[in-house]
């Protein structure tokens, strides 16, 4: 099989597994324990969170389940404790449902929630960005890199201009970490991380903040300095410290992205549908009048696996956010795929997906 | 243009008379001890200022952010080597005086000619100076005395040397310049703070902690320990002395009516830190006391237990307010390890209503009916030694 949907999730590294493994063999105890076993683990807790801390040059991390848990906290903790200073959130129409849906339940609650539009390419205008933000805006919550086409947000120009304002910035850096640096002299104040994306396990994520004061959106035992209660997995967080710190960008994926563009670009009734300039592991095409799935399915059939525009959406019918913000023309809506290499990704799986792309287009333009 | 060099001004031991050139190597010992991870570093302790340098970045924004914490510094400023070059000096001035943060202020030049041979007098590297810097910075205000900034530079013969910013430092005297007394240290947020004011008049800290297991568990322990961590991050190492407590404070508590065992309870812990004070050669016991913070500290109680022992029993914290020791434990990072909520040796066993004004001949009358000298030693001989900072190794290195 030649896996190419590494934005749904990835093969998790063999040094996480071991590392995931022996914690679980040595360290199990609870790390809220006082005994000497609860003590350890603690430690070793505690020694995972100060290398994610340095890592992601933020001051704070909270280990949760993932990337929808992360940015439900972001958004929902910030929401809660900042309401008296304002009740207005901003956002972007191309958002992760974990934020677009977060959001639509705090409007439900009274708050005013402003969704940006984005051109062709998906881009926000930043110019609108600063239109849109007012007295009671109290956060601005923004990707890095979108999960489905791969456009990428100026975090590091926006993260200035909210200081500056004093207003709150979240970003949801689930698809980017470890592909592409984010300036760590402009960081937002919230960072969403996923573990699974980055070769690492599913079920472990992490929002990791600086000089923001959020408010517990689940409540128990007041784990996680009482932001985010339950038992802490130890194994869990040990696996992303790692991961994390093994996440590197490969330079091949820009020459691939390159090389797949210029395949594609020769046959007719195709389009890029990534913009020029997105993220190098990500890049999604659609064939004119041909839903996406069957491409999925035809290219399956040659053990090239990819996906329809992302995995959380590919189940519903509808097309996906994302396709109809960018204003992807009619005929092409509902014909996306998504390619998106990861650090197991080789040379060979990129010559497959050509072979198998040309005898499949062959193949549906014959019938 | 190139920043390797800091330049350190010593604090109040530059009046102190003979014994300067002994203030002056125990700061030296110091600061080598703070940076001994640093391994570029090199330190020329001079009669009237230090050197710290390294050509390597990273140690020497190491040394800019730590050395603020040693004691015996007044001052400290980057130092900013260029070429013998008007131009070059220009340019460097301006980066010089752009590390400063705010530039609307009062300014001048100031400039030292020691190498003769430079082409350039004196008026005219004050003037070029100090004129870019102005076009650069529009806001500066050339001001002739007491400028807020003060561009100093040095023409040497090997290079010009230029500094403006100028950085605070702990002040105080030299951890060890004033010999060594012993801290009880108990994990409660006084005692730490009470270290720190030692520490800060250059007296050299032993620490006692006495634990009491099962009563006091490892999570008491590793608190302490990590307050001890804090501690000897001010230039001086310290050593931690762990007194196993349980059978005397049991003891106590057979012999001595409910309302005087804290009372009591103090005094055999003056008697333990005596011998080991004794051992150890400390001139003086420490104690966090603060007057009328709990029961043991009003004046009739530390009659009562201070009168086992003619050692000097320093309390910095006597007449501080609890507000202000606060402000003080987290100025120094030790408040969040002092609130973590694990019982010490002072607050389990504590009665109901101890007395507030014990009678010293009652405790004596009471602790009189057996010899505890047994178990004082017993507990001094059995106490673990824990030397501070402890070498860090990470012992989870290959899983993280």
């Amino acid at each position: 099989m030649n896996y190419l949907d590494n934005s749904a999730t990835t093969k998790p590294k063999q040094e996480v597994l071991e590392a995931f493994i022996k914690v679980n063999e040595q360290f199990y105890a609870n790390p809220a324990s006082l005994h000497a076993l609860g003590n350890q683990a603690e430690d070793l807790l505690e020694t995972a969170r100060k290398q994610l801390k340095d890592l992601l040059h933020m001051d704070k991390v909270i280990f949760t389940s993932g990337g929808t848990e992360s940015n439900n906290l972001a958004l929902m903790g910030t929401a809660k404790s900042y309401q008296h200073r304002g009740r207005h959130i901003v956002t972007a129409q191309t958002e992760h449902p974990s934020v677009l849906n977060s959001l639509a339940a705090l409007e439900q609650q009274g708050f005013e929630v402003t969704r940006l539009s984005v051109n062709y390419a998906g881009e926000i205008d930043i110019d609108e960005l600063k239109n849109s933000l007012r007295s009671d805006t109290i956060l601005v919550s923004l990707m890095h890199v979108n999960n489905e086409i791969g456009t990428i947000h100026p975090i590091a120009e926006i993260a200035g201009m909210l200081k500056e304002r004093r207003i709150i910035f979240h970003v949801d850096a689930v698809q980017s970490i470890g592909k592409l640096t984010l300036d760590p002299t402009a960081m937002p104040d919230l960072l969403t991380l996923s573990g699974h994306k980055i070769h690492g396990l599913k079920g472990s994520g992490l929002l990791a903040y600086t000089g923001v004061e959020l408010q517990a959106i689940q409540y128990g035992g007041g784990q996680e300095d009482g932001i985010r209660s339950g038992t802490v997995s130890v194994p869990n967080a040990v696996a992303l410290s790692k991961a994390v710190r093994l996440a590197q960008p490969n330079p091949q994926h820009h020459q691939w992205n390159q090389d797949l563009r210029q395949f594609f670009s020769e046959f007719k009734g195709v389009k890029i549908v990534s913009p020029k300039g997105a993220a190098p592991h990500i890049l999604a095409v659609a064939v004119k009048g041909i839903k996406g799935e069957i491409l999925v399915s035809g290219l399956q059939k040659e053990s090239v696996i990819v996906s329809t525009s992302s995995a959380c959406s590919s189940k519903s019918k509808d097309t996906s956010h994302v396709s109809q913000a960018i204003g992807l023309p009619r005929e092409f809506k509902d014909g996306v795929m998504r390619i998106s290499f990861g650090a197991f990704t080789e040379k060979q799986d990129i010559i497959s997906l050509k072979r198998a792309f040309q005898r499949v287009y062959r193949m549906i333009k014959g019938v | 243009m190139k920043t390797n060099q800091i330049l350190v001004r010593y604090g109040e031991l530059s009046t102190k008379g003979k014994n300067r050139s002994s203030f002056i190597g125990r700061l030296r010992d110091n600061v080598r001890q703070t940076f001994s991870d640093l391994e570029k570093i090199r330190i020329k302790a001079e009669r009237d200022r230090m050197f710290i340098t390294s050509d390597d970045e990273e140690e020497l924004a190491q040394v800019i952010e730590r050395l603020p914490q040693v004691f015996g510094i007044q001052s400290f400023s980057p130092v900013t080597a260029c070429e013998l070059d008007l131009e070059a000096m220009k340019r460097t001035a301006e980066a010089v005086v752009a590390k400063i943060q705010d530039t609307d202020k009062s300014f001048k030049v100031s400039v030292k000619r020691p190498f003769k041979e430079f082409p350039h007098e004196k008026p005219e590297i004050m003037k070029e100076l100090s004129s870019h810097v102005l076009r650069a910075f529009p806001d500066l205000k050339v001001q002739m005395k007491d400028p807020e900034i003060d561009l100093k530079v040095e023409v040497r013969e090997e290079a010009v040397y230029m500094m403006a910013e100028v950085i605070q430092g702990a002040g105080g005297l030299p951890v060890g310049a004033g010999g060594k007394a012993l801290l009880m240290l108990s994990g409660g947020l006084d005692s730490p703070v009470a270290g720190y004011h030692m520490l800060k008049r250059g007296v050299r800290l032993e620490l006692i902690h006495f634990f009491s297991p099962p009563f006091t568990n490892d999570r008491a322990k590793e608190k302490v320990f990590d307050l001890a961590e804090k501690l000897s991050q001010f230039g001086s190492s310290v050593n931690l002395h762990i007194i196993p407590f349980t059978k005397l404070q049991q003891e106590v508590h057979k012999q001595v009516p409910d309302n005087i065992t804290m009372t009591s309870t103090r005094r055999m812990m003056m008697r333990v830190a005596d011998l080991v004070l004794n051992e150890t050669n400390c001139r003086a016991i420490i104690t966090g006391e603060s007057l009328g913070q709990v029961a043991s500290q009003t004046l009739e109680s530390l009659q009562a237990i201070n009168a086992v022992t003619n050692t000097p029993v320093l309390r910095p914290l006597i007449a501080a307010d609890k507000l202000e020791i606060i402000e003080t434990a987290q100025k120094i990072g030790t408040y969040d390890i002092s609130i973590r909520p694990f019982e010490d040796c002072c607050t389990i066993f504590t009665p109901a209503n101890p007395k507030t004004k014990p009678k010293l001949e009652k405790v004596e009358y009471y602790e009189n009916f057996v010899s505890f000298d047994e178990l004082i030693q017993e507990a001094v001989a059995e106490r673990e030694i824990i030397k501070f900072p402890r070498v860090k190794v990470n012992q989870f290195e290959d899983l993280l």
